[in-house]
């Protein structure tokens, strides 16, 4: 079944006219600011590149717009098969390129799986790992930190909280999916004159759940100001098919299924979308917790970690630093 | 040299980059001065882990034990058995 529940309120959008909307101003950012005679896109078979796509072929053609489907040995058959499927279903040529021997030659698993070996000794060919956010709430406080999460080939699942310095090494290490799939997309958008197309949602990109220079970058995010909830509403209006508006969030990043509340969020992103709207529209407290089932001092809890984790992300958002300005560059970014 | 002031010194170099001006009072939150994050957690724990020789357990790791200069000098005088009691 489709999440199509109805969107709350807060979150109703016209889905005909926000897409008439989006699609105007993608042509216009596509051929106007970027002077890019069409797009490419990674699809991941998930709801955010899907609808993005969806958008750009409405607004450029078929025929001005690339699907790619970047498969690694971990990723998920089902994302590609996914990906695959809205590709054919939009019309747009799709292009496969498997990420697995660039990953290895740059040491993505082996430098991961070092790391995993520090915490986990057993570690080895044929497990499969993620990492999961973990918290501990006493009364009004809360403090939150990440746990490794490994499983044995017989299904056997460990876990245990990762030090400071396995866990950037994971999470270093991991990055390099991200960033090579991002510099598989620029070799196809150079090599056609095409930008390249972002797909984070209002809740990723405003919580920094993205790695700077990967799926952070793009010449256009058309969807970065939507909640998540309103993505799948775009979704179902664009008609894409079924299983992608019925599946799970997934990272498909990590060997181990990982959900992106999982991994991040902590709660499920229906809730997450009403609890930032309600930060973003000056809601109280009270208010929020009347529009989900979360308890009030709950609310203020989630509160407060968006807000955290705003202020520790916001490097990531950062344009590289110039120490003195160069007005004559920046003359060029005027409407 | 003072369970406080080690702490201190070490938020200090770790997060304030060695900037003695930053004002920190023993009971601020690091949470609530916007001090440390899910990663900071984590450095934490592995400041006390290492320079106390406690290994602390996931029950063990709330605000009421890590989040300030002084809640981080209870809780390492007592996981030593000094004085007081850590929470939980």
């Amino acid at each position: 079944m489709s999440r199509s529940g109805g969107l709350h309120p807060w979150l109703r959008i016209d889905a005909a006219a926000t897409v008439a909307t989006l699609c105007a101003k993608l042509r216009e950012a596509v051929h106007g600011a970027l002077r890019r005679k069409g797009a490419v896109i990674g699809l991941s078979g998930g709801i955010d590149s899907s609808v993005s796509a969806a958008l750009a072929v409405r607004a450029l053609g078929p025929d001005r717009v690339l699907a790619l489907l970047l498969p690694e040995r971990e990723s998920s058959p089902r994302s590609r098969e996914l990906g695959a499927m809205v590709a054919g279903q939009l019309g747009a040529a799709c292009f496969t390129e498997d990420l697995t021997a660039a990953l290895e030659a740059v040491g993505c698993y082996r430098r991961r799986d070092e790391a995993i070996r520090a915490v986990f000794p057993d570690y080895g060919p044929g497990w499969r790992s993620t990492i999961a956010a973990a918290e501990k709430t006493t009364g009004a406080e809360r403090f939150t930190w990440f746990k490794l999460v490994v499983e044995s080939p017989a299904g056997e699942r460990r876990e245990q909280r990762v030090p400071l310095r396995e866990y950037l090494e994971i999470v270093a290490a991991t990055s390099f999916k991200q960033r090579l799939r991002k510099a598989t997309e620029y070799f196809h958008a150079d090599r056609l004159h095409y930008a390249v197309v972002g797909t984070p949602n209002r809740l990723e990109y405003d919580q920094g759940f993205f790695v700077k220079n990967g799926d952070g970058a793009a010449d256009v995010k058309p969807i970065a100001h939507l909640y998540k909830s309103q993505v799948y509403e775009l979704g179902r209006f664009l008609g894409l098919p079924e299983p992608v508006l019925s599946a799970r969030p997934t990272t498909d990043t990590y060997s181990l299924e990982q959900g992106q509340d999982e991994f991040y969020f902590v709660l499920p992103y229906e809730t997450m979308d009403l609890v930032l709207f309600g930060l973003n529209d000056g809601r109280t407290a009270e208010a929020i917790a009347s529009a989900t089932d979360l308890g009030v001092e709950r609310v203020r809890i989630v509160l407060r970690d968006i807000l955290d984790r705003r202020r520790a992300t916001a490097p990531l958002h950062r344009m590289p630093m110039l120490l003195e300005p160069v007005p004559e560059i920046e003359a060029n970014f005027a409407p | 040299m003072s369970v406080e002031q080690e702490v201190r010194d070490f938020v200090v170099r770790n997060f304030f980059y060695g900037d003695q001006s930053v004002p920190l009072a023993d009971a601020d939150s690091f949470i609530e001065r916007g001090i440390i994050d899910s990663t900071g957690v984590l450095e934490i724990v592995h400041f006390v882990e290492s320079r106390y020789g406690i290994v602390l357990s996931d029950d063990e790791l709330v605000p009421e034990n890590l989040d300030s200069i002084a809640r981080i000098a209870r809780f390492v005088r007592a996981k030593q058995g000094t004085a007081g009691g850590a929470a939980p």
